[in-house]
């Protein structure tokens, strides 16, 4: 029986069901994740926080497909990520997820403007330029696009790879402390430039953070401790 | 929806990525190896097709005829009347040694090598006359009429002679005309140096040269008319014909020893250019392992952002074709320069014009290159391809490791695949395979010896300590890179100091008073006069000694079929004749290692005493008994003695030495030895004897040995030259296990650098390294060089060796130099970056 039969008007975007990572470290097991069950609505946005290792960043992992639990089932978009291979993860991912680093993770070989039209190129758009310029334009990089990473401050790196992450119009935007490695400042626009796109295109957002003031700004906020949930609670 | 990335955007995204990697440095090491590979490959690939097809393509031309018949002795008239009445061309052809020189000049003679050749000479090919505006010279419209002699350019700039002047030959004078470039007929003395003289065969008598006792060939070129289709009938009947000492030769049978020694060449030079090629593939390997550190965040974007594993796997590829391909295509260009420049360096000796490069070896070198790099750099980018896209949050992830079994055994094809490509047959591949493999590993396990004796060294100092810890850290990679350099710089200590070392010791080797001078082609009734002069210049030891030339024709009875010794030199040998001689008592600097020899009083009977070296070439045993044709008349006798002879002593010396008497009646002539006083008188010495007996030829040794000595220069800056790429790529393994170690370089520094560590203290560091790195090399590199030279001298030469110290200076300053500077160009940015971004990127 489908887990979404009982509510089918309101399927959620994303599913986690008893969630479990575990590793083998020395001879003793590790269980870095512990049945963590959560549901994610469409237009969503949830802020994943927790202690240093309590699991935050192993939880977003899996959610992503990118990397695959002990035990436990993570559905997106009502597709289990267990029935998929590495490349149709890859090809989901593709086409549902857009991401942000807190290292923002743009390839140093490419201009900014490249940098954005690569998740499109990978999609096969044929208006990647483009759409590339636009987005950058959006983030208020117009006049950098073809400056390379290491020509880009901080923060003007991370407007790239906001940029990359919504150019392919992505369901779900996960992100990994995006203000973690700015200024306060500047971590504060980038909070406020992300939040107002996402605001903008309904898309789902799925934080990892330490930063309470940027969990707050989320609708929703769940906290681990030592790979287990223990508290889901909603924006007053 | 799969991931749509075409095949064209993958390649633009490729040459941007790889434009990028240009320009950050981290592909110059790959490339370089790559342009090494190719290039030392290439290098001795061109030089060794183009010699090759010179010897195939101008074959005919070389031999001046489609077949030749030769003998040590004068040709019945019978072949030549053969082929003419089968309407075949036929023309004599007769070689031999004479001094020539200028009459009224002050220059001394000139031991040249005369051709005396009839008219329609040669019936292939052309003599090319040498031609100031024209470097390839032009075509000859014959060959030199009676009473003109055409020196070839060495003897016509060694005696200074033009056009018109004139030039004593034996008893004749002639007319010097045009100087001749190249000539037919030179297929065998491909590797000859001495100067040439071209006469007309009718003034051949008056030079009264030939005679009994002098060294001469004939021989009679044969050619076939177009459309005659007699030739291979003639070779039928002629070959029916031929008796002992006869040989009918074509194109074919000319070269094979020219071929052999040209192959071993190659074979040599190939294995030289290998041990490059294996260097840079290690370099290759040490990049590309690099790379896929490097390159571990931008694969786990792509395949986070959703590129397949394949198209991740081909955009890496991409680049690397791209990349093999551009720098192959640079390495045959190298190759291109540096086969121009081994031609030049063995000008003299490659003495035909040399057909241009051909495209076989380019494509073979590339092809090198491509597979160099697939083999050695697709297991690390498969590798790549394959990491887990959860690397974009957890940077600690474990590295993917390229399957050992599948990186080992592809990169071991390739080299395996490439030796036994160089090295034509599975025996000499394996002894090639063997020779490498044992070289390296001798030589690693030897630095390997001595990093971890570095720890016993007293260690002041924190640069010093830092610097050898940095060492003992990877003692494999050390190891490998010494063993690498050593293996370069000892190649090039052996082919300088330690031969000019040999050449020293071996002159220091020769009595002072050796002989200078051989004077041979003394006729009987010359010997009184000879002598007088000899003993003029040289004092009362200078003596004359008999010659009887003859052929071995049977051994117990039996005749002797040459062709049961596999060994061409045993073959050569038996159907050469023999220089006879006789004796009543043992020479002085020969010793009797079996039987007797015979004492003052002997008869004619006594039998005969043979070198124990030439015995045991041609098997031949006490008690044999032998059987010369001399002039015709058979000859036996007992083998009684066997003698070793000091040959170093540069006095007259025989394989064979029979006892008075027994040898009477025979055609004889006369040889001996002479120190003439260096200098003036000498020349003056030997133009005052010419001109009393022109027959005569006084050889002076100096010449000769000149001549061999230049020989060897060129040959060993060859070989100099090959080696070079070996050092090179001995650098290069160096350059790649800096840039392999320079994140853990940087992270090291930014770490001393926190704790207070000076710029200049870091820099001493890494000096420190490196400095003891080379000089390790040195010593190897040292140390290999005085042992090889060391059996070179014992075992080959037979000469004493006392190995000089500067090998040692030149291989430890030399390698501790060049490694320094080398090492430190690598690492001179690692201590200049703020610690703090270091760690943070690398930590």
């Amino acid at each position: 029986m489908s887990p979404y039969a009982e509510a089918p008007m309101t399927r959620p975007l994303l599913r986690a069901e008893r969630l479990t990572k575990t590793v083998v470290s020395g001879d003793a097991p590790l269980t870095i994740l512990d049945e963590v069950t959560f549901d994610i609505a469409p237009g969503a946005s949830v802020a994943i926080v927790g202690a240093s290792g309590s699991g935050k960043t192993t939880l977003l992992g899996l959610l992503a497909g990118l990397d695959q639990p002990t035990d436990g089932e993570v559905w997106i978009d009502g597709q289990a990520l267990s029935g998929l291979d590495e490349d149709a993860r890859a090809a989901m991912r593709q086409r549902l997820l857009g991401f942000v680093f807190q290292s923002f993770q743009l390839l140093p070989a490419l201009t900014a403007l490249e940098n954005v039209m690569l998740p499109l190129e990978l999609a096969g758009a044929d208006d990647a330029v483009a759409k590339a310029r636009e987005w950058l334009a959006r983030v208020g990089l117009a006049k950098r696009t073809t400056h390379y990473p290491k020509q880009l401050s901080g923060g003007e790196q991370q407007r790239v790879a906001i940029a990359r992450a919504f150019a392919g119009d992505p369901k779900l935007l996960m992100a990994d402390e995006p203000t973690g490695n700015l200024d306060g400042a500047t971590g504060a626009e980038i909070a406020e430039l992300m939040f107002r796109l996402n605001h903008e295109h309904g898309t789902t957002l799925v934080l990892v953070t330490h930063d309470i003031a940027l969990a707050s700004r989320c609708g929703r906020r769940l906290s681990l401790s030592s790979g287990r949930l223990v508290a889901d609670e909603m924006a007053h | 929806m799969r991931d749509r990335l075409a095949p064209a955007k993958i390649l633009k995204l490729a040459l941007r990525m790889l434009a990028r990697d240009w320009r950050a440095g981290e592909l110059t090491v790959l490339a370089a190896a790559l342009v090494l590979a190719v290039g030392s490959m290439g290098t001795v690939g061109f030089f060794a097709d183009r010699v090759k097809s010179a010897l195939t393509s101008q074959a005919s031309l070389l031999l001046g005829a489609d077949v030749m018949i030769s003998s040590d002795r004068p040709l019945p008239d019978a072949f030549a009347q053969n082929a003419r009445a089968q309407g075949l061309d036929a023309s004599p052809v007769i070689r031999f040694n004479s001094m020539v020189q200028k009459p009224g000049s002050d220059a001394a003679p000139v031991l040249a090598n005369v051709k005396a050749v009839a008219p329609g000479y040669p019936l292939r090919g052309a003599i090319v006359l040498a031609n100031a505006e024209k470097p390839e010279g032009i075509p000859a419209s014959g060959s030199p009429p009676r009473g003109e002699a055409w020196p070839d350019t060495r003897l016509a700039q060694r005696l200074d002679l033009k056009p018109g002047d004139k030039l004593s030959v034996g008893e004749a004078t002639l007319t010097v005309g045009p100087s001749v470039q190249q000539e037919p007929e030179v297929a065998t003395g491909l590797l000859s140096t001495g100067p040439r003289l071209l006469i007309h065969a009718d003034d051949l008598a008056a030079t009264n040269l030939l005679q009994p006792g002098n060294r001469a060939t004939w021989r009679l070129l044969v050619a076939e008319p177009a459309g005659r289709g007699t030739l291979a009938a003639f070779v039928r009947q002629t070959s029916a014909e031929l008796k002992p000492g006869q040989r009918l030769e074509n194109v074919r049978d000319v070269q094979p020893e020219v071929r052999q020694t040209l192959d071993r060449a190659e074979q040599f030079l190939g294995l030289a250019a290998l041990v490059a090629v294996i260097l840079s593939a290690v370099a290759v390997a040490l990049t590309a392992s690099r790379y896929l550190r490097r390159h571990l965040d931008t694969s786990a974007m792509l395949r986070c952002l959703g590129a397949s594993e394949r198209r991740t796997l081909a955009l890496f590829v991409a680049q690397f074709v791209v990349l093999g391909i551009v720098a192959s295509a640079l390495g045959v260009v190298l190759a291109l320069g540096g086969q121009a420049l081994l031609v030049s360096i063995l000008a003299s000796l490659t003495a035909a014009q040399l057909p241009a490069p051909s495209f076989m070896p380019g494509a073979a070198a590339f092809a090198t290159g491509v597979l160099l790099l697939f083999g050695f750099a697709l297991p690390p980018l498969m590798a790549l391809a394959s990491v887990p896209p959860l690397r974009v949050l957890r940077r600690d992830l474990p590295r993917p490791k390229p399957s050992a079994l599948v990186a080992y055994l592809l990169g071991a094809g390739v080299i395996a695949g490439l030796i036994g490509w160089q090295a034509q047959d599975v025996k000499t591949g394996a002894i090639m395979v063997g020779g490498v493999g044992g070289l390296i590993l001798v030589a690693a396990l030897a630095a390997w010896l001595l990093i971890v004796g570095l720890k016993r060294l007293p260690q002041r100092g924190v640069t010093w300590r830092f610097g050898l810890a940095n060492l003992r850290r990877r003692p494999l990679a050390s190891s490998l890179q010494v063993a690498a350099l050593a293996l370069g710089l000892m190649a090039l200590l052996l082919l300088t100091v330690v031969r000019g070392e040999l050449m020293k010791n071996w002159r220091a080797s020769l009595p002072p008073d050796a002989p200078n001078h051989f004077v041979v082609n003394v006729l009987p009734e010359q010997v009184e006069g000879v002598r007088a002069s000899m003993r003029d210049v040289g004092g009362p030891g200078a003596d004359l000694f008999p010659m009887v030339r003859g052929r071995l024709t049977a051994v117990n009875g039996a005749s002797l079929d040459t062709r049961q010794y596999d060994n061409p030199r045993a073959r050569r040998l038996a159907e050469r004749e023999f220089n006879l001689s006789f004796a009543d008592r043992l020479p002085a600097t020969n010793r009797v290692s079996a039987g007797t020899f015979w004492g003052p009083g002997a008869k004619a009977d006594a039998g005969l005493s043979m070198e124990d070296g030439i015995a045991e070439s041609l098997r031949l045993k006490l008690g044999d008994e032998l059987t010369f044709d001399i002039a015709g008349t058979p000859v036996s006798a007992r083998i009684t003695s066997l003698r070793k002879v000091d040959w170093d002593s540069f006095r007259p010396n025989f394989f064979t030495l029979f006892p008075p008497g027994a040898l009477d009646g025979m055609p004889t002539s006369y040889m001996g030895a002479v120190r003439v006083p260096e200098g003036a008188r000498s020349g003056a010495w030997v133009s005052a004897l010419l001109q009393q007996y022109p027959n005569v030829l006084a050889i002076d040794v100096g010449d000769v040995i000149r001549q061999v000595q230049s020989i060897m220069d060129q040959v060993s800056r060859a070989v100099e030259f090959v080696f070079l790429f070996t050092l090179l790529g001995g650098l290069l393994v160096l350059q790649a296990a800096i840039a392999a170690t320079q994140d853990e370089r940087r992270f090291d520094a930014a770490i001393l650098r926190t704790i207070g560590a000076s710029a200049k203290q870091l820099s001493a560091a890494q000096v420190a390294e490196f400095l003891v790195l080379g000089a390790l090399s040195g010593v190897l590199a040292a140390g290999g060089a005085t042992a090889i030279g060391w059996v070179l001298a014992d075992r080959v030469f037979n000469i004493p060796y006392s190995p000089s110290p500067w090998v040692w200076l030149y291989g430890v300053l030399g390698g501790g130099l060049v490694v320094t500077l080398a090492g430190w160009l690598g690492t001179r940015n690692t201590a200049r970056q703020p610690p703090l971004a270091v760690i943070r990127q690398l930590g």
